[in-house]
């Protein structure tokens, strides 16, 4: 089949929309957790179809490679099956590996390494493209009067290539970044670089103009540039935005991923690409922004970087430690929510730090046992990623139907006996519904204030939450500071409890 | 397929994602992250054709190491999805 490439038989392009319905429907499953794993069967069926469909299609039978040796002088490198399969083995293998030994308070890093290698595959695959347009059909051979004919990629193929490769190399070296910081290599401080938004909009503007200048000339130092530009733009981006906002980061990333796929869907003319990465960039973006408006922020004001650190001891904070609080012992914390009718648990990140979840929910059964009312309240951002807090529970085994999303449990707190704060900072602060002069003033938070007691697991006074804020709830007086590791804390007041 | 039916649909499928992923219960929104990086590692694809194109061995060789990449994705993506989704469960008694 000599220049097949670009013409699809009918089944084809049949294969790869049924493909793409898949993947719909195992996002479409999501919708409840009872669905959800049929949705991701699904998910995987539509894989497996597509990738028999290109291998059927596009790997070389004997029947044409042998036609191929006997007319071409040059004897092209030819792919086998086996180094296919092979590839794919050490791949998967890999990746089955880690996705059984990762442990579930890493799955923000995960989540970014994987990003970045959808990433960098879109640029292997950009360069491949590029380097042999005539494979993907995306070129005209042109001969141009007394020199060797050259295959000239189609114009409106070059944007596409081009955007692929920036998206996706923005799309790995932001992720590699993420990664860091996430996985505790690098800081979660803001590392903010003079005039980074001068530096910042030039490094896109170039990239832009570059694209737009491939189309007119299609020279290796024009492909090259863009994408050693795009790496460096995605390192950029990433290194000024501080730990509290990891989840809109990390969707935003989840996001480009999306965008990088579908831009090479576009090149290839594979309507499964196109449909998966208008689906996952839509989710990604829809991502960031509940993450922007759970912490009332701007998606530009989060991206230009700069908000919170490790622990931004400014005056206020170091004041605040010389303010009186009341300490409490775990037996105090046994005996108060023995007593309780209702007890809402918050988790945070310290929660997912210190491991805590499993301890937490034998604590919570001690509790169910003594005829007490356990609930859970999580916060859209609470941890370093959507919806973090929540597999921690699943993982400790608490029924997800005890767990309430913000806006479902904050009138609850009136009502209720004890709220157990653990590892969770910023999203308890009443400054941000009092304060106008707080950074997180108009983030929405959990009421706990008006529970009738407020129990508040923290490691030491010292530190303050992510945003760089002191919370005013230590120092009311229906809060009890239990401060010790979360997990030690909750481990002792189930000693007390049994 | 010529430019502007790509075009549609790249724009319906935008349409369709949106309505599906508002309707995706916040507190799976980190398998959601999981399994559209699985899927969108679709990529894959195009690593395929790369690799089995005639012609050109870099080209080959790119398309190998993208495949091996998608492949860690693919499969890391969905057992990790499945792994999370098979934790969640109901409450077992009615006694709380």
């Amino acid at each position: 089949m000599p220049e097949a490439a670009h013409a699809q038989p009918a089944w084809v392009l049949l294969a790869y929309l049924i493909a793409g319905v898949c993947f719909i429907l195992a996002l479409r499953g999501l919708s409840g957790p009872e669905s959800s794993r049929r949705g991701n069967m699904t998910g995987m069926l539509g894989m497996a179809i597509a990738v028999v469909t290109t291998l059927v299609t596009h790997v070389p039978y004997v029947g044409t490679l042998e036609s191929a040796r006997a007319n071409e002088t040059y004897l092209p490198d030819f792919v086998t099956i086996g180094e296919i399969l092979l590839a794919i083995a050490i791949g998967g293998g890999i990746g089955l590996v880690t996705a059984r030994k990762i442990q579930m308070t890493a799955m923000p890093q995960l989540v970014a390494a994987f990003h970045s290698l959808v990433g960098m595959a879109a640029v292997l695959v950009g360069a491949a493209a590029y380097l042999n347009p005539e494979a993907f059909g995306i070129a005209v051979r042109i001969t141009p009067i007394a020199s060797p004919s050259f295959a000239s990629i189609l114009p409106v193929s070059r944007i596409e290539m081009g955007l692929g490769v920036a998206i996706g190399a923005i799309t790995f070296s932001g992720s590699v970044i993420a990664f860091l910081k996430l996985n505790g290599n690098m800081s979660g401080k803001p590392i903010l670089l003079p005039l980074r938004h001068v530096i910042n909009l030039g490094t896109l503007a170039a990239i832009l103009g570059l694209i737009a200048y491939f189309t007119q000339d299609q020279s290796p130092w024009v492909f090259a540039t863009v994408t050693a530009l795009s790496f460096a733009i995605g390192f950029l981006l990433i290194i000024p935005i501080g730990g509290a906002d990891m989840p809109v980061v990390i969707s935003m990333l989840n996001s480009y991923s999306g965008w990088a796929a579908a831009a090479m869907g576009f090149t290839l003319h594979n309507s499964a690409m196109i449909i998966t990465g208008a689906l996952v960039g839509s989710s990604g973006a829809i991502l960031s922004y509940i993450m922007c408006r759970a912490m009332n922020r701007s998606f530009l004001s989060v991206i230009s970087g700069g908000f919170g650190g490790d622990a931004v001891a400014g005056g206020g904070a170091a004041a605040a430690i010389d303010r009186p609080y009341k300490r409490g012992s775990a037996e105090d914390a046994a005996f108060l929510m023995s007593q309780a009718e209702q007890v809402i648990i918050v988790p945070g990140y310290g929660m997912a730090v210190s491991q805590a979840q499993h301890a937490l929910r034998e604590m919570a059964d001690l509790l169910k046992k003594e005829g007490v009312r356990v609930k859970y309240a999580i916060h859209p951002v609470a941890g370093r990623m959507p919806g973090h807090m929540n597999v921690l529970l699943a993982e400790a085994n608490v029924p997800y139907d005890e767990v309430f999303e913000l806006e479902d449990i904050n009138s609850e707190f009136a009502q209720t006996d004890v709220a157990f704060v653990i590892g969770a900072n910023d999203v308890t602060n009443p400054a941000a519904k009092t304060d106008k002069s707080s950074p997180i003033y108009g983030m929405p938070v959990l009421d706990v204030e008006k529970a009738r007691t407020v129990l508040f697991v923290k490691r030491s006074m010292g530190g303050v939450g992510y945003a760089g804020v002191d919370n005013e709830l230590f120092y009311r007086d229906n809060t009890m500071m239990l401060l010790a590791d979360a997990k030690k804390m909750v481990e002792e007041i189930v000693k007390s409890l049994g | 397929m010529d430019f502007i039916s790509i075009l549609s649909i790249f724009v319906l499928a935008c349409f369709v994602g949106y309505y599906v992923v508002w309707s995706v219960t916040p507190a799976l929104h980190t398998p959601l992250m999981s399994v559209t990086n699985a899927i969108s590692s679709v990529i894959v694809v195009g690593a395929l054709i790369a690799s089995a194109a005639a012609g050109h061995a870099s080209s080959k060789w790119l398309g190998l190491v993208a495949v091996a990449l998608a492949s860690v994705n693919i499969f890391g993506g969905f057992a990790v999805t499945q792994r999370m989704l098979s934790m969640y469960k109901k409450r077992e008694r009615k006694d709380a």
